[in-house]
């Protein structure tokens, strides 16, 4: 298979879906006109990827919008936000289309009873999936308005036209109809023709222009709810019974003391043993006077020594793309470089832990969640109960961040049992430690790559090797003649015996890794030809649109060749990620003596396509460049066994205001385009960027993420 | 020890018959329903509990509740006044200074303590005064940006 032909996407497998049916979704709904319609783009067309229909994804529709009597729009899809912002993205491009003031249009998003199946939040899909969708849906209504507007106005369709929710006559602007008067006491279902056209770039009011969070108000009064903040009556706060390791047992449980405590219930199932309070803090008192035993299995496992072992577990593998032929490669090259790249495993850590508040009565169960994907936690929540699917409703309030971390919902069906078995409203608010613990941790890797260059400075062999990360980002877009790439799990879920622990997706996963061994080892490669990293990327890559970002890097951050190491601590790197191609660039300062890393100044470039709305996409790279930093200087699970050694922000060092860059920021607005993912692409190259910063400040290669302190002096030690 | 306490809070009188070793957060999280101050770590290290105990900022998540007698404590629910916002708040608004919006309330009230520390604050008086609250979306930048707005705009008073 050649690189073109295939997506370097990845999905999560999915559970049988429940369909609602339709006849349930509008029972509710209301009077207005309907226009139902599918995510169905290549990118997900309800078929895998070797075409075989993917259970539980709907046949018909997932998304609908509604223009209700009242002249609101409502768009129902099962997306949420989480601090990624489609709120105001899918608003506005709908807006635009419909013509509508954004102020009229809802978002009603992941409630399981309202919202039609989606597969979940994940691999910046909102926008570029579901946004082209939602457009021609919404210009697909505003069509019918049209012929609705031409019957009341008495006036052919094609002299009339639309404007902030009404049909008017387009030569006589005062003869029209508000969309909320052609809605009243309708009942209209309707599905897109494919014969209308979205607006074209030209025509946007809304689309492609700047706007600030639409959420913003609630969230600076302290109004937005999330799953913590939900307060039913007489709810009871859970503290659970933790082991120590993954894959211990409980021995015993001695509750007698812990019984002892005003107010508490104490609910005991097999090893699952919880401490109910109405105060949670008191719950957690209680907890701690519980006392239990643990058996936990012997393991010699430890975060120094887990590459030996997943080298030497990892299953055969998979060729993912070749082309060429690497003999020839070889042979032709002037020289080679060889090298391993390492990384750790780096944990989601989103500010808010995960939370749910479940109330089941009457056999039904609601359950508000912090999750990413509510209808895969509904299905999840039925099978712990023993409930049919549909009398489980979850709900999804705001959520505090995620990151790729909150699609396993653990606690959403902790709090389910433990509702079904109190009979009451139960909230579970993972502490820190909880979270740190049942983290799905981004895994360990490792990367081995032999690649040569001619005597002309071309890249010739490509001789690619990972192991755990997965393949999203392995695939190239430098000009390699020969190449080979072959991953050995291809999943971020370990196969069995492989992690101590879960892991899992994490912001752009797979890329994360397979960006940072790309990168530095082309960055190897200019040194061996003697060429400065710009050049030789330049010289290399044929992409136009990562050429055009790379020259924009360059330009804005006033790069001046040189060859590295040159003592100034520039470092370049490119990816691309979710249809949308990064260059960015790195000043850093390391100081020898401890070892720590000052990054000074990033400017990132991206190409996207079309951009919705330019302030969200800046606001996505600043937040992907600070968490990139993260992982590339200072985040990594420290652990001994099952025993996941650090779990709280003291011991496991996420970025802080201290750590900010200069960050400068240029998109490249290709308004032709369809929009590209926005959410991770920036992030995938920070681990190589600051490496090559650090190899051009100090001289000194380091192979393994984070670039701790110690790492540093090690390596300058090293020479 | 179950004791009755009396405080100012968000410009009310509350008088409370509490276990006053219990932390603050959870004092006014479930017992007084105000849950736009929310959980982090548990542990002083995030910022996210962040309130004001007289116009200081303090972590709820590791202040017993005894320490807060007779003092005056502002929550992200109190800080606008007569429906309209408070300065930060709308800097915070008007410059995009959250994305997740967990840790925004924490954030504005350590600023707000800051802003009284120093009034018209430079960027590293931000940067050193904000350092311990962490934001995990990275909205940093505009975090610092919406600061310095609204200093500007409260011209040194709060």
């Amino acid at each position: 298979m050649k690189n073109d032909q295939y997506s370097g996407l990845e999905f999560l497998e999915q559970p049988p879906g429940n369909e609602i049916s339709r006849r349930d979704f509008f029972k509710s709904a209301g009077s207005g006109i309907f226009l139902l319609f599918t995510i169905g783009d290549s990118l997900f067309s309800g078929q895998d990827r070797q075409g075989r229909p993917q259970r539980g994804v709907p046949t018909d529709y997932n998304a609908f919008l509604k223009i209700g009597e009242d002249g609101r729009v409502s768009c129902y899809v099962g997306k949420i936000e989480m601090g990624q912002g489609v709120v105001t993205s899918l608003g506005q491009m709908l807006a635009d289309e419909l013509d509508v003031l954004l102020e009229s249009v809802d978002m009603v998003m992941g409630d399981t009873d309202l919202c039609p199946w989606d597969m979940g939040t994940f691999g910046s899909l909102s926008t570029r999936s579901f946004g082209p969708s939602l457009r021609m849906a919404g210009a697909e209504a505003r069509q019918v308005l049209l012929e609705l507007g031409s019957e009341h106005l008495k006036m052919p369709a094609d002299r009339l036209t639309t404007e902030n929710g009404f049909v008017l006559d387009s030569t006589n602007k005062q003869h029209k109809v508000a969309y909320a008067t052609l809605a009243k006491g309708k009942k209209i279902e309707r599905r897109p023709t494919g014969k209308v056209s979205v607006k074209k770039p030209g025509e946007f009011k809304i689309m492609n222009k700047s706007l600030i969070r639409r959420d913003a108000q609630e969230k600076v009064t302290g109004k937005a709810k999330y799953a913590g903040d939900i307060q039913l009556p007489g709810m009871l706060h859970a503290r659970i019974l933790r082991p120590p390791a993954h894959d211990s047992k409980l021995i015993s449980a001695d509750i007698s003391e812990a019984k002892q405590v005003d107010g508490v219930q104490i609910v005991k199932e097999g090893d699952f043993v919880a401490v109910l309070h109405k105060y949670p803090d008191v719950a957690d008192t209680a907890l701690s006077k519980i006392k239990a035993k643990f058996e936990t299995p012997k393991s010699d496992l430890n975060d120094k020594n887990i590459f030996d072992h997943l080298l030497k577990v990892a299953p055969a593998g998979k060729l993912v793309a070749m082309d060429g032929n690497l003999q020839a490669g070889e042979s032709g090259a002037k020289s080679l470089v060889e090298a391993t790249y390492f990384n750790d495993y780096v944990a989601h850590s989103p500010m808010e832990p995960h939370t749910a508040v479940a109330n089941v009565e009457g056999g039904k169960a609601t359950v508000w969640a912090s999750t990413q994907n509510p209808f895969t936690a509904k299905e999840e929540i039925a099978k712990a109960l023993g409930f049919p699917s549909e009398n489980v409703r979850v709900i999804t309030p705001f959520v505090g961040g995620g990151f790729g971390g909150k699609t396993r919902n653990l606690q959403a069906v902790e709090a389910a049992r433990l509702s079904k078995m109190t009979g009451k409203p139960v909230q579970v608010a993972y502490n820190r430690k909880e979270e740190f613990f049942f983290d799905a941790f981004r895994p360990a890797a490792v990367v081995k790559i032999k690649s040569g260059v001619t005597d002309k400075g071309k890249t010739s062999l490509w001789d690619y090797h990972v192991y755990f990360a997965g393949e999203r980002g392995t695939q190239m877009f430098y000009d390699i003649p020969n190449y080979s790439t072959i991953a050995y799990n291809a999943s971020w879920v370990g196969a069995q015996g492989s992690h101590p622990f879960l892991t899992g997706p994490w912001r752009a996963p797979g890329n994360n890794t397979n960006s940072y061994a790309r990168e530095m080892q082309i960055d190897m490669m200019a040194e061996k030809a003697g060429m400065d990293p710009v050049e030789f990327r330049l010289q290399n890559i044929v992409n136009k649109k990562m050429l055009g970002v790379l020259k924009a890097a360059a330009q804005k951050c006033g790069w001046k060749p040189a060859k590295s190491p040159s003592g100034r601590g520039f470092g370049v790197a490119c990816g691309v990620d979710a249809g949308t191609f990064v260059a960015s660039i790195a000043e850093v300062e390391v100081n020898k003596s401890t070892g720590g890393v000052r990054v000074k100044r990033v400017v990132c470039a991206q190409d996207m396509g079309l951009v919705i709305n330019p302030e969200g996409a800046t606001i996505q790279m600043e937040g992907c460049i600070m968490m990139g930093l993260g992982y590339a200087l200072t985040e990594r699970v420290m652990f001994k066994g099952g025993e996941v050694l650090n779990r709280n922000f003291d011991s496991y060092e996420i970025p802080r205001f201290s750590w900010l860059p200069k960050i400068e920021t240029v998109i490249l607005d290709d308004k032709e385009a369809d929009p590209q993912g926005g959410g991770e692409p920036a992030i995938v190259v920070m681990g190589g960027l600051i490496a090559n910063a650090i190899y051009d400040a100090i001289g000194v290669r380091l192979y393994q993420l984070p670039m701790t302190p110690e790492r540093i002096k090690e390596g300058l030690k090293k020479g | 020890m179950t004791e009755k306490i009396q405080f100012k809070l968000n410009g009310e009188s509350v008088q409370l018959t509490v276990d006053t070793d219990r932390m603050l957060l959870w004092v006014l999280r479930t017992d007084l329903g105000l849950t736009g101050t929310k959980f982090g770590c548990g542990e002083s290290f995030c910022g996210t509990c962040t309130v004001l105990v007289n116009n200081l900022a303090v972590r709820s998540c590791s202040t017993p509740i005894k320490y807060v007698h007779d003092k005056e404590i502002v929550t992200i629910e109190g800080l606008a006044k007569n429906g309209k916002l408070h300065p930060l708040q709308k800097a915070f608004m008007d410059h995009d200074a959250l994305q997740c919006g967990y840790c925004t309330p924490g954030m504005i009230m350590n600023a707000y303590s800051l802003l009284k520390k120093h009034p018209h604050p430079s960027d590293a008086e931000i940067v050193e005064g904000m350092d311990d609250n962490l934001c995990r979306c990275g909205a940093h930048t505009h975090i610092v940006q919406a600061i310095h707005v609204a200093a500007k705009e409260m011209g040194g008073g709060l």
